[in-house]
């Protein structure tokens, strides 16, 4: 694993490698250059086995992040490359014509997120919601509470307790509650 | 042509004026495809029908109330009604895995003349298996009002009684009996064979006492209903056929 | 056979293909007949929907719906503290519940730098609990593929054995289908008193239910004649569709996770995943009443080398103000249908980042059924979707 991320550091300018484990690997590639080194992985490096796409949403940073995560069923070794691309109107190169079934993680990832990959076939059409006029479901500034109090009705009686102060509560009921620690639980 | 046809005739007529003007506010632009619109279609034996999409697909024609004709005839019908309780297939949530040990020999809910149907149109009881997304009441509702009355909803899980662990999903309703008539809840999450074998006695106690009366119920309150549902499924359009 | 039974397709009614290679079909040319095939209809696996196009009764188009058991959960879970994820995230999958535990308990703990030291005790047990879970999955998916040509009794068996299996589940864990077993740090409790002998009385009952599906599945003309050539998945469409688990081992490709990527003390048992090289609806059978076998061999394997008594649970920290330190990891197991997967990240806080789950119905339920139902006939579509062990809670979550 290690000697292949060396082998094309230089060419795909990697950036942050990690290592989760001997055989796993988490790397970050320029926007440009992903379809590219996804597409070199599988056809030089015997990446053949795509595990999932998946999507990030670093809303502190203002970025999205993909991630292709690769296996290689010789090797027994994984390796998730992961791309940053803006958060406003985000779009992204279609990989659908590398593996058969990755238009499905696009389509998806187009309702959730709004990640737009022009190209990739059904992209615009529902996968899991119907007749969704909110934005995008998965963003995290999308605030599901809110959401379902507004347009279902609650059912009135239903009470949410903090679970570290109710078990205190219950647990040292004499016990004073002190500032410090309700500022941990935060 | 008896005076209930004539009835018939009129109240649908109403009900189409009324619809059309509820369907105009209702639908918004960006769900109204072109096969929604009202046209003519050739049938294999080359009639033409008028069809009309979007007043089928809203269920648009308000449910007739059936009142029951009370003494020992209403007594007897509820008794067979008791007995033979045919449920719909139709597996909405992951309560339905409990479905299958139900009919298999541990349980056996046949020998309470429960048994399952595959189709809206031969079953009277509806299970709403635990929790539903909006995806999924749209074809409930469907199947619900397919089904020929006296008919019954038992619904699972505590899903369908405050929304559960799903409380704050985007995806889920919250209460069921907000948009359909609950007979008989069963709590539990899931609810054990043994749950569902004593809702349906639950059920049985209420048929035979006259007291199921949830589809006239939703009958009566048809228009709470429906502004109820058409609140959350904002696209009524149904997959397209043709012939 | 006789003229008289000699049968020609008229194909004339049959799409052309467009220049742009998709099929030229006019609706309203009154050659075909657009059916949906669920959600509500008691063939479909669980409640999901094909949209099919017939021409006759071949099927020229497909397109799997699904959605309909959307709950959100990846969203849920960005809101609830570590422990609170736990009771919400088992319920991705109501066919084999315990692997998502495993999935989650797994990938906290490598992130927050406890994988070391759950104790030798817990392993065992989410061994057991993990293969007995396989066990229940099978009883329902072996006999569901021989009810699926109308070999009903089948059916009748499977569910029992599985309803006993459940019961044992029980005693375990307190729970018959939701476990919540598999807690970060080791597990919820040790085996009762009598677990063993009990479990292996069960596992008789399934040995002998074993050679009596293989009378009414393999030894019979119905399901011979039907399952034979159907639904093919030849080799080369392993890597193309990111096929995995049985139905890639029936279609000649070795890969079981357990074995390449050996997790919990899979290294320390004898076993050899099963494999056929035929890919038609029988070889994905075969391979799985095979696998049945071999997860009966397994549970006593385990139960045999398991140590008596010891810690099942690591001394972990306040689950209420858990916090675990930024990272990402992907963690996989093999489940009945395949590789089962579970993408986590955190970002230091108290509540997960990201948790996205893969499934192997994504790709099989979709991309592939898609294009195994085209030209076939309109009765076994079913028969496809059961052999591909479809399960939509694990596409839409």
């Amino acid at each position: 694993m290690k000697e292949i991320l060396d082998r094309i550091q230089s060419k795909y300018n990697l950036q942050d490698t990690s290592f989760r484990t001997d055989t796993m690997a988490f790397t970050t590639v320029s926007k440009e250059l992903a379809i590219d080194m996804v597409t070199y992985m599988r056809d030089y490096e015997g990446f053949k086995h795509f595990v999932m796409m998946s999507c990030v949403d670093w809303i502190e940073d203002n970025k999205l992040q993909l991630l292709y995560l690769l296996n290689n069923p010789t090797k027994k070794c994984d390796i998730g490359i992961k791309v940053f691309i803006e958060r406003e109107n985000p779009s992204m190169q279609s990989a659908h014509h590398l593996w058969k079934q990755l238009w499905t993680y696009q389509r998806e990832l187009k309702e959730a997120f709004g990640i737009d990959f022009p190209g990739s076939p059904r992209v615009d059409e529902n996968f899991v919601l119907e007749g969704w006029t909110e934005k995008p479901h998965m963003l995290r500034d999308f605030d599901t509470n809110k959401y379902a109090e507004e347009t279902y009705f609650p059912r009135e009686g239903r009470s949410t307790n903090d679970p570290a102060t109710y078990m205190r509560a219950k647990l040292y009921p004499n016990q004073p509650v002190t500032a410090k620690k309700n500022k941990d639980h935060e | 042509m008896s005076e209930l046809d004539i009835n018939d005739k009129v109240n649908e007529m109403l009900h189409k004026s009324e619809h059309n003007a509820a369907a105009a506010e209702c639908f918004e632009k960006t769900f109204v495809r072109p096969e929604d619109e009202e046209r003519e279609v050739i049938a294999p034996d080359g009639s033409i029908i008028k069809v009309n999409p979007i007043y089928d697909y809203f269920s648009g024609k308000k449910p007739t109330e059936e009142k029951p004709c009370g003494g020992v005839v209403e007594k007897f019908l509820n008794w067979a009604r008791a007995e033979s309780i045919w449920v719909l297939g139709f597996g909405t949530g992951c309560g339905s895995i409990e479905i299958p040990p139900l009919m298999t020999p541990r349980f056996d809910a046949f020998r309470f003349g429960v048994q399952m149907r595959p189709t809206p149109r031969q079953s009277n009881a509806f299970i709403i298996s635990g929790y539903l997304s909006v995806k999924t009441l749209k074809r409930v509702i469907r199947s619900y009002e397919q089904m020929p009355s006296p008919k019954y909803i038992l619904a699972l899980g505590s899903c369908t009684i405050n929304g559960g662990m799903y409380y704050d999903s985007y995806s889920t309703i919250n209460r069921l009996d907000k948009y359909l008539p609950v007979d008989v809840y069963i709590a539990g999450c899931m609810p054990r064979p043994e749950a569902l074998l004593a809702g349906f006695m639950k059920l049985k106690e209420l048929i035979k006492a006259g007291k199921a009366e949830k589809a006239n119920e939703y009958a009566r309150n048809f228009d709470e209903y429906k502004a109820n549902q058409k609140k959350i499924i904002k696209d009524w359009n149904m997959p397209d056929y043709n012939w | 056979m006789s003229k008289f039974f000699e049968f020609k397709p008229d194909r004339s009614k049959y799409p052309a293909m467009g220049a742009d290679g998709k099929l030229d079909i006019d609706l309203s040319s009154q050659k075909y007949t657009k059916l949906w095939l669920g959600p509500n209809h008691p063939g479909v696996t669980g409640n999901m929907a094909v949209e099919l196009t017939l021409a006759g009764d071949e099927i020229v188009e497909a397109k799997t719906h699904v959605g309909y058991l959307h709950r959100g959960f990846e969203k849920l879970i960005e809101r609830r503290l570590y422990v609170q994820g736990f009771p919400t995230s088992i319920r991705m999958c109501v066919a084999e519940p315990d692997t998502n535990e495993y999935l989650i308990a797994r990938s906290t703990e490598v992130l927050s730098g406890y994988d070391k030291d759950v104790p030798e005790m817990a392993q065992w047990l989410r061994m057991l609990s993990l293969e007995m879970a396989r066990l229940q999955g099978l009883l329902r998916g072996v006999p569901g593929q021989a009810g699926t040509f109308s070999l009903g009794i089948g059916v009748q068996w499977g569910v029992y054995l599985r309803d006993l299996i459940l019961d044992r589940f029980e005693e375990l864990t307190g729970a018959r289908v939701y476990h919540m077993y598999i807690i970060p740090g080791g597990v919820r409790g040790l085996l009762p008193d009598g677990f063993k002998k009990r479990m292996e009385d069960n596992l008789r009952d399934i040995d002998d239910f074993i050679v009596r599906i293989r009378q009414l599945m393999f030894n019979n003309a119905i399901f011979n004649k039907r399952a034979k050539g159907i639904g093919v998945i030849p080799k080369e469409w392993v890597e193309q569709y990111g096929i995995v688990g049985t139905n890639a081992r029936a279609s000649g490709v070795k890969r079981d996770i357990r074995k390449d990527y050996p997790y919990l003390h899979y290294d320390q048992l004898d076993f050899d995943p099963p494999t056929a090289t035929d890919g038609d609806i029988y070889a994905r059978s075969w391979v799985r009443w095979q696998e049945l076998i071999q997860t009966v061999d397994l549970i006593r394997q385990i139960m045999a080398k398991m140590p008596e008594k010891g810690d099942i649970r690591a001394q972990m920290p306040n689950v209420l103000h858990w916090k675990i330190p930024k990272g990402e990891t992907y963690t996989r197991l093999e489940s009945g249908r395949g590789e089962y997967g579970m993408y986590y990240v955190t970002d230091g806080s108290d509540k997960p980042r990201r948790v996205n789950l893969r499934g192997p119905s994504y790709t099989h339920a979709i991309a592939l059924l898609e294009k195994m139902l085209v030209n076939t006939n309109i009765a076994d579509v079913h028969a496809t979707m059961v052999s591909l062990q479809t399960c939509p809670p694990e596409i839409e979550r």
